[in-house]
Formats: C-alpha cells, structure tokens, sequence
C-alpha cells in the first residue's frame, strides 16, 4: 500500500513536471527549461514504473525502449531543420500508433469491453494513419494519385460509418474480433481524412493530429487509472485544439472546410489571360539597394529550398552597405505546420526583433519600397479582401500589394494550393522572379 | 480510483492544458507542438505495464512490446527534435 501510495505521488509530480513544461513554452526564454521540465517529468515516470512493475519481462523491455531511443536521438539529431514539419508528424504518428498497440494488447492479454480502449484505438488509429499520410505529403507531395482524392469524400464517410457500427458490435457482444475490425476501421477513417486536405491547411491538420494522439494516451490512462497519463494526455489534447482553433481563425476557415472542402473549383479559377511581368534578380538588386525599407515575406518556399540563409546574408548586406530597413513578415499560417517560419528565420539567427506578425507589419506596407516574397501565395493574396467569389475571401492576409514594387519568387506560374488565382502577379507593380528562392535570392546577392 | 474522480481529473486537466495553450507566443508555436508530441509519449507507461504483466512471451507481450518501441521512438525523437528547435530561439536571444 505504501508502495502504492508512493507511486502515485511520483506520477503526480511527474504531471505537474509535464504541465510546468508546456507552461514554460509561452515565452522564449523559458523555454528551453520547459523541454527540460518535459524531460525530467519522462524519467521519473518511467523509472518509477520499472521499478514497481514485476520483473519478469525486463530484458524485452530494456531492449525495445533502448533500440528505439537510440534509433530516436541519431535520427532526431541527423535530420534537417528544413524537414522538420514531417519528422514531427511522423514522431505523433508513432505516439499515436503505440496507443492503439497498447490497447489492442490489453484486449488479446484478456481484458474485456472497455470504452477507454475502444476511444484509445480510435483517436490513436486516426492519429497514426493521418500523420502518416501527412509525412509522404511532405516527402513525396506527387506520389498520392489524383484519383483517390477524388474518392475521399466515399472513404471517410464509408471508414467513419465503419468505425460507428464496430464500436456499437463491440459494445453489444464484447468481441475482440470487432476491436480489430474496429482498429482497422480507425485507420482508413485517419487515412479519408487528412488525404484531400490541401498544403495550405497542414497547420490545422498537424496540430489537430496532435491532439489526437494526446486524447488517446488520456483514454489508455482511464484504462489502467493512472493519473499521469490521463492529466498529460489531456494537456496535450487540449493545447493541440487551441493551436488549431487559432490556425482556423487565422485563416478564416472551419475544421469542417480544412477536411471537406477545397480543391473543387481548382481547374476553373487557374485559367486566366492575364500576363504577369517578369522580372530579373538584378533589376530586384537595382531597386532592393536604392529603398528605404524592404519588407521579405517567406512562406514554404522558403523551407523547400532551404533560403533562410540566403535571405539573411541579403539582409545584411541591405543594412549595412546600403542602409536599408529590412523587416520580415510572418503570415500565422505561412509554412505547413504552425510558427514555422519562425523556427526557420530563428535558425539563419534573423533578429528576433526584424520579425514582425501580420498585425503587426500591415501598416508598414504602405511605406514599403520593396516587398520581396519568398516562396508564398495565399497570405498575400488580396482577393481574401476584395473579391467575395474567391476561396479565401475572409482570411487576413499580408497587404503586400500596397508596397511600391512586389518581387515575387516562385517555381513556376501556378496557383497556390487553394487553387486561388492570385490577382497580385498580373499587379502593375509586381514583378515576378521564377526559379528556386534559394538560387534567386543568391543571384540576387551576386548583383548587389 | 472510481471512474467519476479520474474523469474530474481529466476535466481539470482539460481546462488547464486550454488555459497555458491559450498565452503560448506564435514564435513558440512549433517548439511547443514538438514538446507536446514528445510528453503525449507518456503511453509509453501503458506499454511498460501491458508487456510486464504478461504471461510469459505471449501476443500481450509482443504487442506490448511493439508499443514500448514506438512509444519510446516519439519520446526520445520529439524531445532532441524540440531540444534542438529551442537552442535556435535562445542563442538570438543571448547576442
């Protein structure tokens, strides 16, 4: 009982560490001990839960949890700040396929009909398929076929009627067999719905994800009535949703838009014959050199081609050679998971305080010479102001257009992944500069 | 534990997880989608149980296993990952 008791209190701890990390992410400077915190409140648990358990098993376990640490760390450590959107969706997928692995263990271990395991499958199937889904986006954006997007709308609705009917079998006659059927279901429902989403949504999509892997560590912990998991997993839960709520509400969209909607009117809206001007890397230097102020706005481009070095050296060089102003604009949205750009801008070490949000540098377009965009379409888009037809119409975007000259950097002349034509480029003071923003911007260097 | 007291729990938790999301910094917002990814790891404690009270090396067991695996995989990979984000916030901070 003493045992018992103790335990208990070291799990406690062990959430209170857990909730004192995510509070420590609110600012910068608390942040670093907010993963420590995080880490701390994992050894504790873990150690803690070793020590009591039987030891009957322990070799396998050693083993498992090892091998997977060290796989974990070489990874973490090996891969490119630019591809971190995937890893982290890969990692939550894992989070979310170990519940449903857990709890499909407890069921084969004999452990009856339970809610919370039929939950934890549930959110954790949706969980792993979808960030599976989501990592081959970002890897391989080509490699799903058109003709099953086409078919979404009849996967998810089929998958999630599935889902409905095996929880109600198992609810009624008890049965693992429907709880694998049921496992499966999950996964397909996971795999309907993240499919069609659009680029532009992953923001939401990543952080919806999220929450679902956390809810689904809650439900396990109802399972086994521990306190730790339930109280972790439903922080983790619950800030996934809050981040998703302020992506939604960055881009004026609902959840129900980001899975259901989109893409439909794509072919109709790209066609147009307006002409779009195009520029070239020294004309951009030309004018880059003699403004006052330059405003650069990234967006994935940015990440694809790794450019965030590029564009700082850039900036130096305005500053100090010529004594421009620079400042960079972050659209909420920009990139494909949310604060993106931020965690890109910070690794070229861009100053904190160059870097404005969209509230916060609107007005500055106005005053703006140059206005360099750097691989992003949407966020600029000013129909989302103007035109009530287009898909993005409601969603605050950057006022880009009111900058003297607008530069943009793109890979070809295509619409962004709302499909929206982009009004801008056909713009009297847009020029447009094709090729990959990494190269452009360093050409752009060269002619400085 | 009766189920009404862990649900009050997880309630709690609810409002607190809503309450800290709420005032996180949009320049924090990856960094803290890597550190909740990596605690939501914590099922690893759901694994460990399940395969330790196993019967001997039986399906619980291997499935078990499995989970502690993959579990362990999100947790030591989410905390290097937000590790190594987080450095790049703080060296700006210190220059």
């Amino acid at each position: 009982m003493i045992a018992h008791n103790l335990l208990y209190i070291i799990y406690f701890i062990s959430a209170l560490l857990f909730i004192g990390a995510t509070q420590g992410l609110a600012t910068p400077k608390t942040a670093l001990r907010g993963n420590n915190f995080g880490i701390s409140g994992m050894v504790l648990a873990v150690f803690a839960t070793l020590l009591v358990l039987p030891t009957r098993n322990d070799l396998g376990i050693l083993l498992f949890g090892l091998l997977a640490a060290l796989v974990g760390v070489f990874w973490a450590n090996k891969v490119q700040i630019t591809k971190l959107a995937q890893m982290i969706a890969l990692l939550n997928g894992f989070g979310g396929l170990s519940s449903v692995l857990v709890a499909l263990a407890q069921l084969v271990g004999g452990k009856g009909y339970s809610f919370d395991l039929a939950l934890g499958i549930t959110a954790g199937g949706i969980a792993f398929s979808g960030s599976m889904v989501a990592y081959v986006k970002f890897q391989a954006p080509n490699f799903l076929p058109d003709q099953f997007v086409k078919l979404r709308h009849f996967i998810t609705i089929l998958s999630f009627a599935a889902t409905i009917f095996f929880w109600a079998l198992f609810a009624v006659y008890h049965q693992t067999n429907a709880l694998l059927m049921l496992s499966a279901a999950s996964l397909v429902f996971g795999f309907g719905l993240t499919f069609g989403v659009g680029g532009a949504d992953m923001p939401i999509v990543i952080s919806l994800l999220n929450s679902c892997s956390g809810f689904a560590a809650s439900a396990i912990g109802f399972s086994f009535s521990n306190i730790v998991l339930i109280i972790t997993g439903a922080i983790v839960g619950t800030s996934g949703l809050v981040l998703s709520h302020k992506m939604t509400k960055a881009m004026n969209k609902s959840v129900s838009q980001v899975f259901f909607g989109g893409g439909q009117n794509k072919q109709k809206l790209a066609q147009t014959n307006q002409i779009a001007k195009v520029s070239s890397p020294a004309d951009a230097a030309f004018l880059m050199q003699n403004a006052n102020l330059v405003i650069i706005v990234p967006g994935y481009g940015m990440a694809v081609s790794g450019a965030q070095h590029a564009l700082k050296t850039l900036a130096g060089i305005l500053e100090n050679k010529y004594h421009v102003r620079v400042k960079f604009a972050i659209h909420p949205v920009a990139g494909r998971m949310p604060g993106h750009m931020n965690v890109l801008l910070a690794e070229a070490k861009i100053d904190y305080d160059k870097v404005f949000l969209l509230d916060d540098i609107n007005p500055d377009f106005e005053t703006a010479d140059v206005a360099y965009v750097v691989g992003a379409n949407d966020i600029t888009n000013p129909a989302a102001k103007t035109d009530p037809s287009s898909p993005l119409f409601g969603m605050p975007v950057l006022d880009v257009f009111k900058a003297k000259t607008v530069f943009f950097v793109k890979r070809s002349s295509g619409t962004g992944y709302s499909g929206a034509q982009n009004p801008l480029f056909f713009a009297e003071n847009t020029m447009m500069l094709y090729g990959d923003a990494k190269k452009v911007t360093e050409e752009i260097i060269a002619d400085l | 534990m009766t189920t009404l007291f862990l649900i009050s729990i997880f309630v709690l938790s609810c409002l607190i997880g809503i309450l800290i999301a709420k005032d996180v910094t949009p320049a924090l917002h990856s960094p803290l989608m890597s550190v909740s990814n990596a605690i939501s790891g914590i099922v690893i404690i759901g694994a460990l149980s399940s395969a330790a009270y196993a019967n001997g090396f039986n399906t619980q067991e291997i499935i078990s296993l499995f989970g502690v695996f993959f579990a362990s995989l999100n947790i030591f990979g989410g905390f290097v990952i937000s590790w190594r984000m987080l450095r790049l916030f703080k060296k700006r901070k210190e220059k």
